[in-house]
């Protein structure tokens, strides 16, 4: 029996996750949760997630919730096979991959989630996308990402010279982003935009971004 | 015998008190240097090269030099596994433990703490700046604490702790916020009127090391 990924292929979350299993040269089941008629506030759900959030991975026995608990949880489960992920081998560089995981679920993913939800997610309910939230967490990516760009002169993945969890989880959210008015947010900053144009063209990433749909028509 | 490893900036601060919580469990010897905020000494040149985002702490052993306090607490676990307490971020041998303790310290990263930090914020530490509170923040993100706080007291009775039976990572890292929320501010009633909440605050609190980071903090 092999893994179950309970979520939506345009979901950011659900991406995150595949992506990882991809890079870990495994495959999933991916059933479907239907968010629009609240599948995800039901019972049979909240029993996976009682946050009521997609995804939820199914193991065997295990359910995990949490895209970035159920990332290294994969990473860690297949640590022989695919792409190193999480450098289990060596306690510093595993080390520095936490640090900048933490960074881009503290302080970068609460700023490029709001930006995203207000120019993508928002219409689609039929909500006023409010532009001054935008353009003031614009303001605070602008600073996120100069820090970044200084950061990626001395090494050409985030926590070093190999592309980890720590760079993976920052693809769905950036992905939607490019899709907006302000990519050159990223692309004034010149490593930012190698980084990002190197880690969006993994194949494991190519693949999951097909089914990243929001937005298109 | 070994350096004791170092953690930069203030106990009060929560996420430093964070990471103190976790090197007294693991008994693990540490030096605390002081970093001045008021003087703005975290956006100084020099603090910036070990946090380049300019906030507390900041963390070295030996060689290695962190920061982010969760990815701090997760390095100590690890690095000292044999040390301490032995069950804070699983025991080596079984991922599906360390897996359970991830998704709920995630969950603390993710659900609990934005609108705990917000209350806290608000709540104890505007007034004592002299800063004007936000009604508005304080209203939506007392809203979505509840539904989070209704969330941990089903589970809550279900295990004794989040991840499981045993004490983890994923309690300490709730205990800066939720300190203050109960010491500090009048919304300490949402975690007392829930029933497993309360027995599951009331426990964690009062583990020596959390004992001795509040004195820490109260001798600031």
């Amino acid at each position: 029996m092999g893994l179950k990924l309970h979520g939506l292929a345009l979901s950011t979350c659900t991406a995150r996750v595949a992506t990882a299993i991809y890079e870990k040269g495994q495959d999933f089941e991916l059933v479907a949760v239907n968010l629009t008629a609240g599948e995800h506030k039901q019972p049979s759900f909240l029993a996976k997630n009682p946050f009521g959030q997609i995804p939820a991975l199914e193991d065997g026995d295990l359910t995990l919730f949490e895209s970035r608990a159920i990332t290294s949880y994969v990473a860690e489960k297949y640590k022989d096979s695919g792409h190193d992920l999480n450098r289990h081998n060596n306690l510093k560089e595993a080390a520095l991959v936490k640090v900048w995981m933490e960074v881009e679920s503290q302080t970068f993913h609460p700023i490029i989630a709001a930006i995203v939800y207000q120019h993508l997610i928002a219409p689609l309910f039929g909500q006023k996308t409010d532009q001054a939230v935008i353009d003031a967490n614009l303001e605070k990516l602008k600073k996120i990402l100069d820090v970044y760009e200084s950061k990626l002169k001395s090494s050409k993945y985030l926590a070093g010279d190999f592309f980890s969890l720590a760079d993976l989880h920052h693809l769905p959210y950036i992905y939607y982003f490019m899709k907006s008015p302000w990519t050159s947010v990223v692309n004034d900053r010149p490593h930012v935009k190698a980084w990002w144009e190197d880690i969006s063209s993994r194949p494991s990433f190519k693949k999951v971004a097909e089914g990243m749909t929001i937005g298109q028509k | 015998m070994a350096t004791p490893v170092k953690v930069y900036g203030p106990p009060v601060s929560t996420a430093v008190s964070r990471v103190l919580a976790c090197l007294l469990e693991k008994e693990v010897p540490y030096q605390l240097i002081p970093v001045n905020m008021s003087k703005g000494e975290h956006k100084m040149p020099e603090y910036l090269k070990i946090q380049p985002f300019g906030q507390v702490p900041a963390f070295e052993d030996e060689d290695i030099s962190l920061f982010e306090s969760r990815s701090i607490c997760r390095y100590i676990c690890e690095k000292y596994a044999k040390q301490g307490n032995k069950d804070l971020y699983g025991d080596g041998d079984n991922p599906l433990v360390k897996a359970s303790i991830d998704q709920w310290l995630e969950a603390e990263g993710q659900s609990f703490s934005p609108p705990s930090s917000v209350l806290v914020f608000q709540l104890a530490f505007a007034p004592r700046m002299k800063l004007k509170q936000d009604q508005g923040a304080i209203r939506q993100n007392e809203e979505k604490l509840k539904k989070v706080l209704d969330v941990y007291e089903q589970r809550l009775g279900e295990s004794q702790f989040l991840a499981g039976d045993k004490f983890t990572l994923a309690d300490l890292s709730h205990l800066p916020n939720a300190h203050y929320l109960v010491n500090a501010t009048d919304m300490g009633e949402l975690f007392t009127s829930r029933e497993n909440v309360g027995r599951w605050w009331s426990e964690i609190s009062s583990r020596d090391s959390w004992v001795k980071v509040v004195g820490m903090q109260e001798t600031a």
